[in-house]
């Protein structure tokens, strides 16, 4: 799987390059503030853990960066440049790729035309020219095999598969055509030990390749794991923001249950 | 993780187990013709049984034309409900595009082929309308067209009446470029004994095309994913908005096409025709195994859904029936094939182990 990830990886990225860099960046929908202020820099060889409570702001976050929802207060650069996508179609060219949450797959269609939607291989540039069936079929079954996903029939619609799978899918896909972000939204929430596992360690991968990788989670176990780089979102406002040096995991855990809120409520709880 | 030969294992021990293929009959049952296929034969059989009239080559083609003239809009039609969408409209903008040409042409002392490709840009420019409409509003299309077909159905009548004084357009059979548009959308040659009309050519070079656009292009995989997930769809990169209106194009310029066959078919034509053909397309699509909530369907049922259409259109008349029983039939059709469709979906979409 190293493999997968480095020769799909960007040659020319150097470890600590920065990829993208957010500045203040706010968003809201109508009168409700999803975001506000969030400086995020995500730099070549290095994963940002980004932690938070339900409803914190961590899929707007990501939605921002990954082309879903434009951001409207201020700035998000990609290699240096000033952008402001319009669509997803944009980030994935320039190389940012996303395993989303609840927006994983189409469940009536094959295992195969999943992995490769938005991104199919064509035998020419003419609009109705054929699909490279054979080949995508392959390297979907060989990817999947990769992570440990062994599907009876690669032909078969996606929604047969559990959901575990379903992820499994979506990351491997999101693993094969990121080449230079990927950004894995919640991805070992629906997963099991073992499978939560292999994403850990495609995650350190994915480091290891030079990708920039943003892991969103509320688990900080997981995040302390692989990440570089913590960053905790609370009611859209960025509460602790952390080099892996400079926080530990009783921290983490402290600020993500809700830090000295936790202490009152132990308190409260407190048998007499 | 960082060498190779350190890929992870788990779940590879279950690979000889898990890896197996599924029955024959469940591939077959899966395909979204086949409900359609065996209803064809087994409506075939009960036909050849009771219309002896049926049982000749002629009849045959005869059937084959009656379901080409349903079966060209339904190809179109049956995409865009894969595509997740409805076209209410396509039944009416048959009658606009052939109106728009016979008028234009007639009035103006225009050639027919000014006429028939003004009328082309008209009937995609109503597409466009309808699928920007609907991507850009998110209202519903069934309304969106609803509402465009209330609206072609009453300029069809009010400017042919405005324009020609009656509700029909003057035999524009003199006129230049009637020959050659005359032999392209409406002549016939013979097979043999057999006399047979070139719509029926026309729309199983159609069907092919969809199939081929379907099956094996990226477009084709668009149109499933738009109609099974447009979220999804959308955050991987498909330009959403652009196959929409795509399909709604598609559908408009198979209208148009049909328009072109019937006015230079009668020469002439009703400006109240088309109203309620736009369901027929539906049926035929759903018969043929297109799901109404998009993202699943296929050319080849659609195509089997018009000949159903066909068939009993005319075999009802062959067995010496009242035709006024036609709808009928037709209706129970619909429900049959929607329950079929709603087995297949829980099919397809419950879990299997492994």
């Amino acid at each position: 799987m190293t493999d997968t990830i480095a020769e799909h990886a960007d040659q020319e990225l150097s470890k600590g390059q920065t990829l993208v860099e957010m500045t203040d960046v706010g968003k809201s929908y109508g009168a409700i503030r999803a975001l506000k202020g969030i400086n995020l820099t995500v730099r070549a060889g290095e994963v940002t853990g980004v932690l938070g409570d339900n409803g914190a702001g961590k899929s707007t976050l990501i939605k921002i960066i990954s082309g879903l929802h434009p951001h409207n207060e201020g700035s998000l650069k990609v290699d240096g440049k000033e952008v402001h996508f319009s669509s997803p179609r944009e980030a994935l060219d320039h190389g940012i790729a996303t395993v989303y949450q609840d927006l994983a797959v189409v469940s009536l269609m094959e295992v195969w035309r999943n992995f490769f939607l938005g991104s199919e291989m064509v035998s020419g540039k003419l609009p109705l020219a054929s699909l490279k069936i054979k080949d995508m079929k392959r390297i979907a079954d060989e990817e999947l095999r990769k992570m440990g996903i062994v599907v009876k029939d690669i032909d078969q619609p996606i929604g047969e598969l559990s959901g575990g799978q379903r992820q499994c899918v979506a990351i491997a896909r999101a693993v094969y055509f990121g080449a230079r972000v990927l950004i894995l939204d919640e991805p070992t929430a629906a997963l099991g030990v073992k499978q939560s596992g292999v994403v850990l360690k495609y995650t350190a991968a994915a480091r290891d390749a030079g990708l920039g990788v943003v892991f969103i989670t509320h688990n900080p176990h997981h995040a302390h794991l692989v990440a570089d780089h913590f960053v905790i979102l609370k009611l859209g406002q960025a509460v602790l923001d952390k080099r892996r040096d400079e926080v530990s995991l009783d921290e983490l855990t402290r600020q993500m249950a809700g830090g000295d809120e936790l202490t009152e409520l132990s308190h409260e709880l407190k048998r007499s | 993780m960082s060498q190779t030969t350190d890929k992870p294992t788990l779940g590879a021990h279950a690979e000889s187990s898990n890896r197996v293929q599924q029955p024959v009959l469940n591939r077959m049952l899966a395909r979204p013709e086949i409900g359609a296929l065996v209803a064809a034969i087994v409506i075939g059989i009960f036909f050849l049984i009771v219309a002896p009239a049926f049982r000749s080559g002629d009849s045959l083609f005869t059937v084959l034309y009656q379901s080409s003239t349903i079966g060209i809009v339904a190809v179109g039609v049956g995409m865009l409900m894969i595509g997740g969408e409805f076209d209410l409209s396509a039944g009416v903008i048959v009658t606009s595009a052939g109106l728009f040409n016979a008028m234009l042409s007639y009035q103006l002392g225009l050639n027919l082929w000014v006429g028939a490709v003004t009328s082309l840009l008209f009937a995609l420019f109503i597409g466009f309308l309808n699928g920007y409409l609907v991507m850009k509003t998110g209202i519903a299309s069934f309304l969106i067209t609803l509402g465009t077909f209330f609206v072609l159905q009453g300029v069809n009548l009010g400017v042919t009446k405005l324009v020609t004084g009656s509700v029909s357009t003057p035999n524009i059979n003199q006129m230049d470029g009637y020959g050659a548009l005359h032999a392209i959308f409406a002549s016939n040659f013979d097979l043999g004994s057999v006399s047979v009309q070139i719509t029926v050519l026309w729309w199983l070079l159609f069907v092919a095309i969809s199939t081929w656009v379907l099956t094996r292009t990226r477009i084709g995989n668009w149109i499933f994913a738009v109609g099974g997930n447009a979220a999804s769809a959308r955050a991987v990169g498909v330009p959403v908005l652009k196959v929409k209106v795509g399909l709604f194009m598609t559908v408009s310029f198979l209208g148009w096409f049909m328009g072109m066959h019937t006015l230079y078919n009668f020469n002439t034509l009703q400006a109240g025709n088309g109203v309620g053909n736009e369901f027929l397309y539906i049926i035929a699509a759903v018969v043929g195994g297109t799901m109404l909530t998009g993202g699943y369907g296929n050319a080849i049922g659609v195509a089997i859904g018009s000949f159903i259409f066909g068939m009993t259109n005319l075999c009802i008349v062959y067995a010496g029936w009242d035709p006024n029983w036609f709808r009928a039939f037709l209706g129970v059709m619909l429900l049959l094939a929607v329950l079929v469709n709603l087995y297949v979906k829980k099919l397809s979409t419950s879990r299997k182990v492994g």
